[in-house]
């Protein structure tokens, strides 16, 4: 047998650059770096204004015309596109209607009004929406929110996919409340309301697609109530956001960003129920960077931690709220964690879609 | 998995004692490579480095599939993708790898259907479904994702599964190891092998290359614990200038390995020369189909084009593959070259070097 040849490992051989941003991606819809991109560089491009570049998930309205008995009104709107409609713990329905209510009380706002759009496919199950109408009717009732206008559209089979709803809401923050993504401090703590990843799993479980089962409801629920009664207890609330697409670490980094800080996680203070966190060990994924709809991040002055905690454990959507790390200093926007083995590592924003590892 | 195993392999006391014993054992500097992908993401994720005295450098090697998955399989997997009536799957890793023009997810926002599988019999199952297209599963990995690949072959063969094909693209990790000991600009002194790997082919493989290169390999798992523990039997045998393979994961891995996943592998697999990403041909470092299993090769079964493939550019990857360079010496790493928009392949996956040290170890200059 004659002697194998090898490579000569000396000559380099490097892949070349890909055209970027030529056309979208499913990444741009992961709500991670690839979506703030394309929100920076192609959406504000065109409709930016100072409201918008603020970049929270709702619009603060601080102008005459939009003050209503000492208080400051503030909206936000959102599309919901989930695949399948109904999934352990929630639907389309529930998920269009907290999506929103959650969005407008990330500024500490009491959420009042919705507003609805419905794109359904010709062919979709009347049956089908009406048990997403009074799924989303339940949401509103435990909100305490109205659906004051709304509309209906039809598109062609296979134009679009069964139903998709975007969702707008209208709501009233005390005037002077300034709770915003722009206003973490060094000093403060940060707080979770609960366990993370929950909707991620629940959802990739019922595409039926992780070749096994688990009981993983998703979390889906309105925080209106809880960031009403975090903020009774503590009036100096300075950032508060739900960690949806992209998950904890994604809505972590945006606020560190914005707020021009450090913050530091530390790793065996995270919450992450056993099921979810075994799902992730055998698909390769990370819990931090998985969907959560009923979940909020909370900043506040170190002194307020335990009062803010103790007022959101009250609440059924925050009995297992943590506090789960600390703003350490001004940055340009650094999310660091300490494992639980004392090293310490970077985290990043979601870079696109998230998937599973091969081996 | 229970998570019992988890706490205790990850335990931060078991760690700290494994990694003072290495502290106590290193007395000049070593360089140990681990070569699989899970094992530098599962360093870097928690830190391990961190624990490690200066003396010892890691050197991450090509263990990362679809890295160094060539361009001429990728250019390949796009054509395919291409073709009217075809559903081409892959594991959702490969999706996002750049060709030398195109990456599977954009030619799927072009059109084409590609969907993500867990495993290769979903795609089988994905072709009984539907008779009437062609299901091609994109074969890639290494030892690892080679037995349940050969049983998808053999249930389509059993089941008459005619429009079902498989892209051959598997690889080996003992030819890569000659490899990298046969390069003339070698660092590599003693290996970390992967414990998956060796799950499936038992560690027999490495003995001669033990033996030959006179270089200590250690079968090592994927926790902290594990990690660490396989470091340390090989700075033990290092200092003590012994060369042996010792397994350092036998909860998992027996000498001998899966009897039956070997055989099934040799079934329907054969050593072939294959292209690696980066690194150049090594001599039957692949596995292709057998004569008998060739109608299920889909390279015969649509009309294919050889492209030009040269990959001109900024990025090292080539030498970060090679365990020659650190990702963050890569004049493009984190400036052009990000997990977003990757310019190689080791920024793409969560197991290649460049994501991982992009993730977990980026420096804000």
């Amino acid at each position: 047998m004659t002697e194998p040849t090898y490579p000569n490992l000396q000559s380099p051989v490097c892949p070349l650059p890909l055209p970027a941003g030529a056309q979208i991606l499913i990444g741009h819809g992961s709500g991670g770096g690839m979506t703030r991109d394309l929100i920076v560089n192609v959406f504000q491009k065109y409709l930016g204004n100072a409201i918008l570049n603020a970049g929270n998930d709702s619009a603060l309205l601080a102008d005459e015309l939009t003050r209503h008995a000492g208080s400051q009104m503030v909206v936000s709107t959102d599309g919901h596109v989930v695949s399948p409609l109904i999934f352990p713990g929630g639907d389309i329905g529930r998920l269009a209607v907290c999506g929103t209510v959650n969005d407008v009380a990330m500024l500490g706002a009491q959420p009042r009004y919705l507003t609805a759009n419905f794109i359904l496919e010709e062919g979709f199950s009347i049956t089908e929406l009406e048990q997403i109408l009074a799924s989303m009717a339940d949401a509103c009732r435990e909100a305490e929110v109205e659906i004051i206008a709304a509309d209906t559209k039809v598109t062609e089979k296979g134009k679009s996919d069964n139903l998709f709803i975007s969702t707008t809401g209208i709501g009233w923050a005390p005037a002077g409340r300034s709770i915003s993504g722009q206003n973490a401090r060094p000093g403060d703590a940060v707080l979770v309301s609960g366990p993370l990843g929950n909707h991620g799993i629940a959802v990739m479980q019922a595409r039926g697609n992780l070749g096994f089962q688990s009981e993983v409801r998703s979390d889906t629920a309105p925080l209106n109530h809880l960031v009403r009664e975090l903020c009774d207890a503590v009036p100096d609330v300075h950032a508060l956001r739900d960690p949806t697409r992209g998950g904890l670490a994604t809505t972590l980094v945006e606020i560190a960003r914005q707020s021009g800080v450090s913050i530091l996680l530390d790793e065996s203070e995270i919450p992450i129920d056993v099921p979810v966190r075994s799902a992730c060990e055998l698909l390769g994924l990370d819990p931090l960077y998985l969907a959560n709809e009923g979940k909020v991040v909370v900043f506040v002055p170190e002194e307020n931690a335990e009062t803010a905690l103790a007022a959101m454990r009250e609440n059924k959507y925050g009995a297992q709220a943590r506090r789960i790390g600390q703003v350490t200093g001004r940055s340009d926007g650094r999310l660091l964690l300490r494992t639980a083995l004392g090293t310490t590592r970077v985290l990043d924003m979601l870079a696109g879609e998230m998937l599973p590892r091969i081996c | 998995m229970s998570m019992n195993t988890a706490t205790g392999f990850r335990s931060a006391e078991l760690t700290h004692q494994l990694a003072k014993k290495i502290q106590e054992s290193t007395t000049q500097p070593w360089h140990i490579m681990e070569i699989c992908g899970g094992q530098t993401h599962a360093i870097l994720q928690y830190g391990l480095d961190q624990l490690l005295p200066p003396e010892i450098t890691l050197i991450h090697g090509p263990g990362c599939p679809v890295c160094v998955t060539s361009l001429e399989a990728i250019e390949y997997a796009l054509q395919i993708s291409r073709q009217p009536d075809v559903i081409f799957t892959s594991f959702g890793d490969m999706l996002r790898v750049p060709g030398a023009r195109a990456s599977l997810f954009n030619t799927r926002a072009e059109g084409a259907d590609i969907r993500v599988v867990y495993s290769p019999l979903d795609a089988v199952k994905l072709a009984r479904n539907t008779p009437d297209k062609q299901v091609v599963f994109f074969a890639i990995g290494f030892e690892t994702t080679a037995p349940s690949i050969a049983a998808s072959i053999l249930h389509a063969e059993q089941n008459k599964v005619s429009n079902f094909s498989i892209l051959p693209a598997n690889v080996l990790v003992p030819p890569a190891m000659h490899a990298i000991l046969r390069n003339p600009d070698n660092r590599v002194q003693a290996f970390l092998a992967a414990g998956h790997v060796c799950a499936v082919m038992g560690y027999w493989e490495y003995e001669p290359i033990a033996a030959s290169y006179r270089v200590p390999i250690v079968v090592t798992g994927f926790e902290p614990a594990d990690l660490l523990q396989g470091i340390l039997m090989a700075v033990r045998q290092l200092e003590a200038g012994r060369c042996e393979v010792e397994n350092a994961y036998p909860r998992a891995v027996a000498r001998e390995g899966n009897p039956t996943a070997q055989r099934l592998i040799n079934q329907v697999f054969e050593p072939v020369d294959r292209q690696w990403r980066g690194i150049g041909l090594i001599p039957l470092s692949g596995l292709g189909l057998r004569q008998r299993y060739q109608v299920f090769n889909a390279l015969n079964r649509f009309p294919l084009a050889q492209e030009a493939t040269e990959e001109p550019g900024l990025c090292i990857a080539g030498q970060v593959l090679r365990g020659v360079a650190l990702p963050s010496q890569c004049p493009a790493f984190g400036r052009e070259c990000t997990p977003a928009s990757p310019l190689g392949a080791p920024m793409v996956s969560s197991e290649g070097a460049c994501a991982a040290y992009y993730r977990y170890k980026r420096v804000i200059a």
